[in-house]
C-alpha cells in the first residue's frame, strides 16, 4: 500500500497551479482523505501531484453578496464551527455533522469533497440542492460551473484537464427557507447507504417551496422538487421512487435502500420545515 | 506501610509512554532495513503455470526476486502443523511461497526484496503470473457438496470428524417429553489488530547469529520455528516481540510465511530486511475465524430441563490447518456453558475452502457454542412459555457441585472439569443490574410511544490458563530497582502494571521501582505465549513464586546481616526491618549487593553494604548451594485450566422503519476469581464486548462465489467505532480459583464469547420470529420481516 512514483509540486499562486495542473496526468491535492487512500491502493497513479495547501487565499469562508464563498482549502472542522455558515446556510452544518470523524475533517475540505463528485457525499447533495457554483481557475481565464452541470456521474465531473476548482458560491438562505439532512449509515460518519437533505420555504405558515436531493441511491445527486406532492406521503414516495435506482451491494439491498429513502425523505422534509419555522421564530 | 496493590485499580504504568508516542512498534524500527514486498495471488483456487519477471529486474533499487523455486533447505517445504490431534485426518499447511497452487487469494508467490517497500511494490506490479484457474470451494455449503477439492488429496474436502458422547443423548431425546430442533449459523469475522504482523531480522554474519523482531504473541515459538527452518542452532537465534498493536488471536500462529522468509532474505543478502504487512494484506492472507453451521436436536422435560443436547456442527477451516483444529474442539467442548445437561452428544466436520486460514480469534470457537447453546435454551423456553432465565436457571451447575466433572476432555488433553463459580449467584446479580424482572413495565411504557425494544441474555462459561507452563525471572538490582521477566509477550494488556502489582505485594517494594519485560527471548527464554486468557495466571503465578524466591532470599540474608531471625523480618516500602523495632533495618538494595560478593564499591549501596558482615567465614564467599545475586526464577504448571464465567444482558430498540438496532444498556456480571487490578479487568470486558458488538451487527467477511474477498479494507469491514459501542455496566463476582497460589482466572476473551447469542436473544424479544444467523444487518433485518410477514 504505497503510492506509486509521482512528482510533487507546491505552488505559491493560482496561476502557478493551474501551471502545474497542465502536465500530464496530473492531480490536486488538498485535505488529501478520498486521494491519499486511492494513491496507497494504486487506484490512483498520477504523475504530477499539485499540493495547493500553499494558496493561502483559498482559506477563507465569507459573504460575498447574497453568496457565501468557501475557498478550496478550507477544512470541514473550520466549515462545520463557522458562524457565516451556520448563520447563512445552516444546511452545510447540518450535512457535515454526518461527515466522518474529527481527524478527517480537520484535514479534509468541503469544497474538496464536492470536486470529488462522490455520489455518496453529503456535500455534493447540498450543492446540488442549492444550486451552488463551483468557481474555477484555468488557462484561458476563470470561469464558474452550476451543480447541476457540475455533477456527471459517480466520481465524474465537468471539470477539464487542468482546471483548478479555487472555491464553491452557495446562495444565502433567508430565514424563510429551513433546510434538513437526514441518512442512514452503517457506522456513524461512514458514507450513507442512503441519505436526503431537504429544503422548504415557509412564508405565514404556508409551505411556499420544497426541493430535496437524494444520496448514495444514484450516480449523481438527485434534486427533485417535491412542492406538488410534500403533503400526500405516498404521492410523494411513488414520485422519488420512480426516479431512483439503488443498487445491492454487501450493506444493504435495493428494497432496503428504498425503504429508507421513503423514511428519509419525510423526515428530512419534517425537519426542513421545523427548521425553518425555530428560525422565524 | 506499603499500600497493597493487588486488586486495586492502579493506572497503567505503560500507558504514559504508549499515549505519548513513546511506543516502538515493529514497523518503527529499521529504518535502513531493506524492504519486502509480496506478489499474492489474485485466484481462489489456481494452478501456476508461469512467473514472468523480465519487465521487472531493471527497476533501480531491486535487490531480489524469489519464488518457490529459489527456496533451499527446509524453507522449501512445507509450514508445520503446530498442533496435531487424532481428529485431524488430514491436515494440510502451505508453503512460504506457493509450490505450483494457490488455495485462496492472498497466498504469497513471489517475494520481492528491494531498498524500499516503495520500490518493493513498483517490481510486484511488473511480474507477470500466468494461472490455469481452477473451481474454488467457498462456504460451508460448496465444502460438502465437493464438487470441486482444496486439496485434490483431500476427499470430501474433510480435514477433520469427531464425535464424543456423554450418556446416549439420542436415547434420551428420543424418549423425552419435547424436542426441538435449531439450524443456527455464525459467519466469518477477523481480529484485526490495529497493527498489522510484521518481521524484522538482523543477520550477524561475524558471529552466525540472527536477531529478529516480530509483531508475535510467541516471541519463543517464533525462535525455535526459525531456527529450526533455517537449521540455525537455537542458541544462535534471538526473538523479541516489541510493543505489538493489538494480536486478538491471529498472532500467536507461528511461522508465518514471512516470519521464515524475512529472516531467510536476511541471512542470505547479509543485510538486515523488514516486512510490515498492510491493511489488505492482513484481509486476505493473514486468517480469520468463527465461520459454522450447528444442528441441534434437543430433548427437555415440562420444567425446561435438558435431557439430551444432539449437536452436530460444521466448521469451515479456509485453505490449510497449520494450527489445527483447536477451534472446533473448544467449540464441541465448551458450547455447554454452566450447563448439566443429562446427555450430550457432540458431532463436528471440519472443512477445507479456498479461503484465507482459519486460527483462533479471541473467544476461539466459545462465540458459536455459545450462540447454539443459548439460542436453543431460548427456544426451549419459548416452547414452554417459560420465562428465560427461569430456564437457565434450572439447568445450571450448582455452587456445591464444584468442582463438576462434564466428561469431556478439554483442548489442553486433560478432563474438562470446572474448579469454580456460582452460577445462580451471577444470574441474581446480572437480573437486579439490568432490572430483568422490571423489564415488560419498560416494554410496555416504550410501545405506548411507538417504540420497539427487546431484552436478551446469555451465559458462558470459560476454558482459562491453558497449561503447560510459564516462567517467572525476579531481580532486585543495587540501585533498588526490580527487574521482573517472562517468556509470553504482551499486546495492550497491561502486563507491565498487573505483574508490577503481584512483584510489589510479594516482595513489599513501591511498584514505580518495578520494571517488566516480556516477549524477548533474551531474557526469558522458555515461555509459550499470550493466548487463551492465560498470561496473568500463568505468568502472574510464575512470577508470584520467583517473587516469593527473592523474598526468602532477601530475608535470609537479611537475618545474617542484623543478626536475628529472618522470621521476625518484613519488607516494608524496600526496608527490610524487624517486627516491632523498626530501627534495626536494611535496605533491600543493599541486601542486593550484600548477595554478590564482589571486592568493588560501584556505588552508595556497595559502600553503605561494606558495614554489614554476611556469612560463615568458614564458608565460600559464594556456599555451596546458593548463587550470586537477589534473584528468583520459577515456573507455573498447572494440573487444569481454570474456568471463569460470566452472564451478559442487553436492552435494544430496534426503529420501526429502518431496522436499525440501537443499544439502550449492556450489562455484564463477571467471575473472573481474584482481581489483580479492577480497571484493566474491566477495560478488557469492554474491549471484548466492543468485539463482541462488532460480530454480532457489524463484522463479516463478504466472499463472492469466486473466492474474492469484497470488503478487504477498513472502508467495508464495518469494525464498529467508539460512536456504535455501548457503555458497560460491569459486574463483578469473586469466586477464588482454587487451582491456582493467587486464586485468580483468565479475562482476556470474557467480553466478546456471548456477543451473538445475547444480540440475538434481544432482536428476537423485539420482534418475535426467530433468530438463527448471525451477524445481522440492518437491511437483512428488515428483509427477514418482510418474509415473516409474507409467510405469516
Amino acid at each position: 500500500m504505497k503510492p506509486s512514483r509521482f512528482q510533487y509540486v507546491r505552488p505559491q499562486s493560482i496561476p502557478e497551479a493551474v501551471m502545474a495542473l497542465q502536465r500530464h496526468n496530473s492531480k490536486v491535492l488538498a485535505g488529501g482523505q478520498s486521494l491519499t487512500p486511492l494513491l496507497s491502493m494504486r487506484l490512483a497513479s498520477p504523475d504530477v501531484l499539485v499540493d495547493i495547501n500553499g494558496l493561502t487565499e483559498l482559506s477563507g469562508i465569507e459573504l460575498r453578496g447574497s453568496e457565501l464563498w468557501i475557498g478550496a482549502i478550507a477544512r470541514h472542522q473550520e466549515v462545520l464551527t463557522h458562524v457565516l455558515v451556520q448563520t447563512h446556510v445552516p444546511l452545510i452544518q447540518q450535512a457535515l455533522a454526518y461527515v466522518a470523524h474529527p481527524v478527517i475533517r480537520n484535514r479534509g475540505t468541503s469544497v474538496g469533497s464536492i470536486a470529488h463528485a462522490d455520489p455518496a457525499g453529503e456535500l455534493t447533495a447540498v450543492a446540488a440542492l442549492l444550486g451552488a457554483r463551483i468557481h474555477v481557475s484555468a488557462q484561458q481565464g476563470p470561469r464558474e460551473i452550476l451543480a447541476a452541470d457540475f455533477f456527471v456521474g459517480p466520481l465524474e465531473s465537468s471539470l477539464q484537464h487542468g482546471e483548478l476548482v479555487t472555491g464553491v458560491s452557495f446562495p444565502v438562505l433567508d430565514a424563510t427557507w429551513g433546510s434538513s439532512c437526514q441518512e442512514v449509515a452503517r457506522r456513524h460518519g461512514d458514507y450513507a447507504l442512503a441519505g436526503v437533505c431537504a429544503l422548504v420555504q415557509v412564508l405565514d405558515g404556508q409551505i411556499m417551496a420544497a426541493r430535496i436531493a437524494i444520496f448514495s441511491v444514484a450516480g449523481t445527486p438527485l434534486v427533485i422538487d417535491v412542492i406538488d406532492v410534500h403533503e400526500d406521503h405516498e404521492k410523494l414516495n411513488l414520485k422519488v421512487q420512480a426516479l431512483i435506482d439503488p443498487d445491492t451491494d454487501i450493506h444493504a439491498t435495493a428494497d432496503y435502500r428504498r425503504q429508507l429513502v421513503k423514511t428519509l425523505v419525510v423526515q428530512a422534509l419534517t425537519e426542513a420545515r421545523v427548521h425553518a419555522e425555530l428560525r422565524q421564530s | 506501610m506499603t499500600t497493597k496493590s493487588f486488586g486495586e485499580p492502579i493506572l497503567r504504568k505503560e500507558d504514559p509512554r504508549l499515549v505519548s508516542g513513546q511506543g516502538r512498534y515493529l514497523d518503527d524500527l529499521g529504518h535502513d532495513a531493506l524492504a519486502a514486498a509480496f506478489l499474492r495471488s489474485p485466484h481462489a483456487s489456481a494452478r501456476i503455470l508461469d512467473i514472468d519477471v523480465t519487465d521487472a529486474i531493471d527497476v533501480p533499487g531491486l535487490i531480489g526476486i524469489y519464488t518457490y523455486e529459489d527456496l533451499e533447505g527446509r524453507v522449501a517445504e512445507p509450514l508445520p502443523l503446530l498442533i496435531p490431534h487424532p481428529a485431524l485426518l488430514n491436515g494440510r499447511t502451505g508453503y512460504p511461497l506457493a509450490n505450483e497452487y494457490v488455495r485462496h487469494v492472498g497466498e504469497a508467490i513471489v517475494m520481492v526484496i528491494a531498498e524500499d517497500r516503495y520500490v518493493a511494490e513498483d517490481v510486484v506490479d511488473l511480474i507477470k503470473v500466468s494461472y490455469e484457474i481452477l473451481k474454488p470451494v467457498v462456504g460451508i455449503e460448496d465444502a460438502k457438496a465437493a464438487h470441486n477439492a482444496v486439496h485434490s488429496s483431500v476427499p470430501n474436502n474433510v480435514s477433520a470428524h469427531s464425535v464424543k458422547e456423554v450418556g446416549d443423548a439420542r436415547a434420551m431425546i428420543k424418549s423425552a417429553p419435547h424436542k426441538l430442533s435449531l439450524d443456527l449459523f455464525i459467519e466469518r469475522s477477523a481480529c484485526s489488530p490495529l497493527e498489522g504482523k510484521g518481521v524484522y531480522a538482523i543477520w550477524e554474519e561475524d558471529s552466525q547469529e540472527l536477531r529478529l523482531w516480530s509483531s508475535t504473541q510467541t516471541s519463543t515459538g517464533v525462535r525455535a520455528a526459525v531456527a529450526a527452518k533455517l537449521d540455525l542452532p537455537l542458541q544462535k537465534v534471538e526473538c523479541i516481540a516489541p510493543d505489538v498493536g493489538g494480536g486478538f488471536g491471529v498472532k500467536i500462529m507461528h511461522p508465518w510465511p514471512e516470519e521464515v522468509l524475512i529472516p531467510w532474505a536476511a541471512r542470505k543478502l547479509k543485510r538486515p530486511v523488514k516486512w510490515s504487512e498492510d491493511r489488505r494484506e492482513h484481509f486476505i492472507s493473514s486468517a480469520h475465524e468463527r465461520a459454522q453451521e450447528h444442528h441441534i436436536e434437543v430433548g427437555f422435560d415440562e420444567e425446561g430441563r435438558i435431557l439430551g443436547l444432539d449437536v452436530t456442527f460444521f466448521h469451515d477451516n479456509g485453505a490449510y490447518t497449520p494450527y489445527g483444529i483447536i477451534i472446533p474442539l473448544i467449540t464441541s467442548t465448551q458450547l455447554l456453558g454452566p450447563y448439566k445437561p443429562a446427555s450430550y452428544r457432540v458431532e463436528f466436520t471440519s472443512l477445507f475452502t479456498n479461503t484465507v486460514l482459519v486460527i483462533p480469534y479471541r473467544g476461539a470457537g466459545r462465540p458459536q457454542g455459545v450462540f447454539a447453546m443459548e439460542r436453543t435454551v431460548d427456544a426451549i423456553a419459548k416452547y414452554l412459555k417459560l420465562d428465560r432465565t427461569v430456564v437457565r436457571e434450572r439447568n445450571f451447575i450448582q455452587p456445591h457441585e464444584m468442582p463438576y466433572d462434564l466428561g469431556l476432555i478439554f483442548q489442553d488433553g486433560r478432563p474438562l472439569e470446572y474448579d469454580s463459580g456460582d452460577f445462580p449467584a451471577s444470574m441474581a446479580m446480572l437480573k437486579k443490574m439490568v432490572g430483568w424482572d422490571d423489564f415488560e413495565t419498560m416494554r410496555s411504557e416504550y410501545a405506548a410511544m411507538g417504540r420497539k425494544i427487546g431484552i436478551g441474555v446469555a451465559c458462558y462459561v470459560e476454558g482459562t490458563g491453558v497449561g503447560p507452563y510459564e516462567g517467572g525471572f525476579v531481580q532486585v538490582e543495587t540501585s533498588g530497582r526490580i527487574n521482573v521477566a517472562t517468556g509470553l509477550t504482551s499486546q495492550g494488556q497491561g502486563h507491565q502494571t498487573v505483574f508490577a502489582q503481584i512483584v510489589a505485594d510479594e516482595l513489599g517494594v513501591p511498584i514505580e521501582d518495578v520494571f517488566v519485560t516480556t516477549g524477548d527471548t533474551r531474557r526469558f527464554p522458555y515461555a509459550v505465549g499470550t493466548f487463551a486468557s492465560r498470561a496473568a495466571v500463568m505468568s502472574g503465578n510464575a512470577i508470584a513464586l520467583a517473587a516469593r524466591q527473592v523474598r526468602d532470599k532477601a530475608l535470609r540474608l537479611a537475618g545474617e546481616a542484623l543478626e536475628c531471625d529472618p522470621q521476625d523480618l518484613e519488607i516494608v516500602d524496600g526496608i527490610i526491618r524487624v517486627k516491632g523495632d523498626h530501627a534495626k533495618s536494611i535496605a533491600l538494595k543493599t541486601v542486593a549487593v550484600l548477595s554478590n560478593p564482589l571486592r568493588y564499591a560501584f556505588d552508595e549501596s556497595a559502600k553503605a553494604a561494606t558495614q554489614f558482615a554476611v556469612g560463615d567465614t568458614s564458608k565460600p564467599p559464594v556456599p555451596e548451594d546458593q548463587e550470586p545475586g537477589l534473584e528468583g526464577k520459577d515456573y507455573y504448571s498447572p494440573m487444569a485450566s481454570t474456568f471463569a464465567n460470566g452472564m451478559h444482558a442487553v436492552i435494544i430498540e430496534i426503529l420501526p422503519e429502518t431496522a436499525e438496532v440501537k443499544i439502550l444498556r449492556y450489562v455484564v456480571v463477571h467471575d473472573c476469581g481474584r482481581v489483580i487490578n479492577p480497571m484493566i479487568v474491566e477495560g478488557q470486558i469492554h474491549g471484548g464486548v466492543a468485539q463482541g458488538v462488532a460480530g454480532a451487527l457489524y463484522e463479516r467477511m463478504a466472499y463472492d462465489e469466486s473466492g474474492q474477498l469484497q470488503n478487504a479494507s477498513f472502508m467495508d469491514f464495518l469494525m464498529p467505532y467508539s460512536t456504535e459501542i455501548p457503555t458497560v455496566e460491569a459486574g463483578h463476582l469473586e469466586t477464588p480459583s482454587p487451582l491456582n497460589p493467587l486464586g485468580i482466572k483468565g479475562a482476556g476473551e470474557a467480553g466478546v464469547i456471548p456477543g451473538s447469542a445475547v444480540f440475538a436473544s434481544a432482536i428476537e424479544d423485539a420482534e418475535g420470529f426467530e433468530i438463527r444467523r448471525m451477524p445481522i444487518s440492518p437491511s437483512e433485518l428488515w428483509e427477514l420481516r418482510r418474509t415473516m410477514k409474507e409467510n405469516a
